[in-house]
């Protein structure tokens, strides 16, 4: 049996191989972890500088002045407004797309997959300014819409290709097999491959809301001055508040990405597609 | 019994041509009701297309599908009164083994009570209430086809349609999971179409087999006839194993000649002594085949393999061999059996 091949099992490694793996993981968390950190002790802290390795006390202060001054709680809004309403927009024009993308291979079905890239293939800055002169001429400037639109912009991409991906690994026996059990061509989508394309639309949509979340170029373009998110609203705050009132800020804007990615996670892992079920 | 001579599916100048080539040319068939039927071929022969139009998913080019008295050739496969098994059985992953088979009862609005009632009949049926709360990656892959089949039977339809419903199975599991459908279909009555390029699963489950080659049906008779009286040369060769030579055939021997000589080897004996019809032989090779052994024997006439199953000679043994029965093929066809 000296051939055999054996799976990598961490409980019957040494001790020194456990350590240098604790090692890695130590300075992993150190990386990603260690700057929210950094945030979150800021976000905390009276006051927090150079030569002292410790803030000079704590307090709730910061969150107080966020809440507190109109315009950051305007933006607030606005974020949480418009990004929902991004996404929506951007599913209800990608999803068909992307599902007569992954089933019907119509005339040009390659070059329309490549073009969603042509939005993120250049630097955007360039588009958004187009995009302004535009605006100008169609009375966009400084509304909601156009804000809407430019955020949309960036979300295609994500809204076509993974659910496209997603809707062609669903097997098309797995449909006929519905179709033959008597159900209408609708109600196969629904029950059948919505249903299982559904973890691929939901990272869509997650990653679509953390662009739209935290899209500040176009929308500061577009928006400023009559509408700031968080993101853009974030120009001002550096220049005018404390740092420590930034942190706050950047922290109120990770929650909704983390508490997002935390939900999708529970469906992806843990769903259909973790099962390992194989499909031929 | 009063079924006996009632259609259960009709096929009549069926055609379809995909991707510019004609995969069923003018195909007739007619299945009696409670009949199992297999469509026995090579692939690319035309078997699954015939199947898929019968169930709906392929509309004929020309030509019409009955089912039970019904012309069901235009209308979609949630129309038709069949149920199809599909050959990976194609169970949805995201639901239990209940809802799989709770499906198609749902879609027809049919009420919980009574969906509850159904579903545990027939999944203690196919022997696998044990499992109605498993999702089918957690099952093997026997039981997945028996989901499969009780998703099928569920509908109560009319006409069971069967692709290449073993294939996936290990030899073992297939014959045991063969006689379990043989067993169901019979106990249940339903006419069912199986679509198969496994001889022995068409010749053993069948109560007619139909050899398909090229999008046409080359026989459609009884596992005996096909297997006995193959009715034209591509048949034969399909079938089970053949000796086959160019020449014509008489008193035992094969002389040069324009017919076909098909021989099978469970037809041609071994021994040391002579008798009227043997030719002189030696034992040129011997292969064992398990239950049998597959001897080569060189003939002054012939070389000739033959199925043998006791008193084995050894490589080298000199003897007689003899023809019992010969099929002899004129342009491809059976024109007698000698």
């Amino acid at each position: 049996m000296a051939n055999e091949v054996q799976p990598l099992n961490l409980h019957t490694k040494s001790w020194s191989v456990k350590i240098i793996l604790a090692i890695f993981s130590i300075l992993m968390l150190i990386l990603v972890v260690g700057p929210l950190v950094w945030l979150a002790v800021h976000a905390f802290a009276t006051e927090w500088k150079f030569p002292s390795y410790k803030p000079t006390g704590l307090t709730l202060e910061w969150f107080r002045k966020v809440f507190e001054v109109q315009a950051l709680k305007e933006a607030m809004k606005s974020s949480f407004i418009i990004s929902p309403i991004v996404v929506l927009v951007s599913a209800v024009i990608c999803l068909p797309a992307a599902y007569a993308s992954a089933r019907y291979n119509y005339w040009g079905r390659r070059t329309f997959l490549i073009m969603m890239f042509s939005a993120n293939a250049f630097p955007k800055i360039g588009l958004f300014a187009t995009i302004a002169t535009l605006y100008y001429f169609l009375n966009l400037m400084g509304t909601i819409v156009g804000v809407i639109i430019v955020q949309v912009l960036g979300t295609i991409i994500y809204m076509t290709w993974i659910p496209a991906a997603a809707f062609a690994s669903v097997p098309k026996n797995l449909e006929e097999a519905a179709r033959d059990a008597g159900a209408s061509k609708f109600r196969v989508f629904r029950t059948i491959t919505l249903r299982m394309a559904m973890p691929g639309i939901l990272v869509a949509m997650v990653m679509s809301f953390i662009y739209a979340f935290d899209e500040a170029q176009g929308t500061f373009l577009v928006g400023a001055p009559n509408i700031y998110t968080m993101p853009t609203a974030m120009y001002a705050i550096v220049e005018t508040y404390p740092i420590q009132v930034t942190a706050v800020f950047s922290i109120l804007l990770t929650i909704p990405s983390v508490l997002l990615i935390g939900l999708a996670r529970k469906h992806i892992i843990g769903g259909q597609l973790a099962e390992g079920f194989q499909i031929k | 019994m009063s079924q006996q001579n009632e259609i259960g599916l009709e096929l009549k100048g069926l055609s379809k041509v995909l991707g510019g080539r004609v995969i069923i040319d003018n195909l007739d068939l007619q299945v009696k009701k409670g009949e199992m039927v297999s469509l026995l071929g090579p692939s690319g022969c035309g078997k699954t297309t015939t199947l898929r139009m019968i169930a709906g998913f392929l509309i004929p080019d020309n030509g019409t599908v009955t089912l039970a008295g019904k012309d069901v050739t235009t209308i979609g496969p949630e129309k038709r009164p069949s149920a199809m098994v599909f050959q990976n059985y194609a169970l949805w992953p995201h639901m239990t083994v209940f809802k799989n088979v709770a499906y198609p009862l749902k879609v027809r609005k049919v009420n919980k009570a009574e969906i509850e009632k159904r579903v545990h009949d027939v999944l203690g049926v196919v022997n696998l209430m044990h499992h109605k709360d498993s999702r089918p990656a957690q099952i093997s892959g026997g039981e997945q086809q028996r989901v499969a089949l009780a998703r099928a039977l569920v509908q109560e339809p009319d006409i069971l349609l069967l692709d290449e419903p073993l294939s996936n199975l290990d030899a073992k599991l297939r014959v045991k999971v063969r006689e379990d459908i043989r067993d169901l279909q019979r106990r249940l009555g339903i006419t069912t179409v199986i679509v198969t390029h496994d001889q022995d699963e068409a010749l053993s489950i069948s109560d007619r087999i139909a050899v398909m080659k090229e999008g046409k049906i080359e026989q459609f008779s009884t596992p005996e006839d096909i297997y006995n009286k193959p009715a034209t040369e591509y048949v034969a060769n399909f079938i089970g194993s053949l000796n086959r030579y160019e020449g014509s055939y008489s008193n035992g021997q094969i002389s040069t000649g324009s017919d076909v000589v098909g021989v099978r080897p469970e037809d041609v004996t071994f021994d040391s002594k002579n008798s009227a019809g043997a030719v002189e032989a030696t034992v040129s090779l011997v292969v064992p085949r398990g239950h049998f052994h597959e001897v080569y024997l060189k003939r002054s006439d012939v070389e000739i393999r033959a199925f043998i199953s006791t008193d084995i000679p050894a490589v080298g043994a000199k003897g007689y061999a003899k023809i019992h029965k010969a099929l002899i093929y004129r342009n491809g066809k059976l024109a007698s059996v000698e």
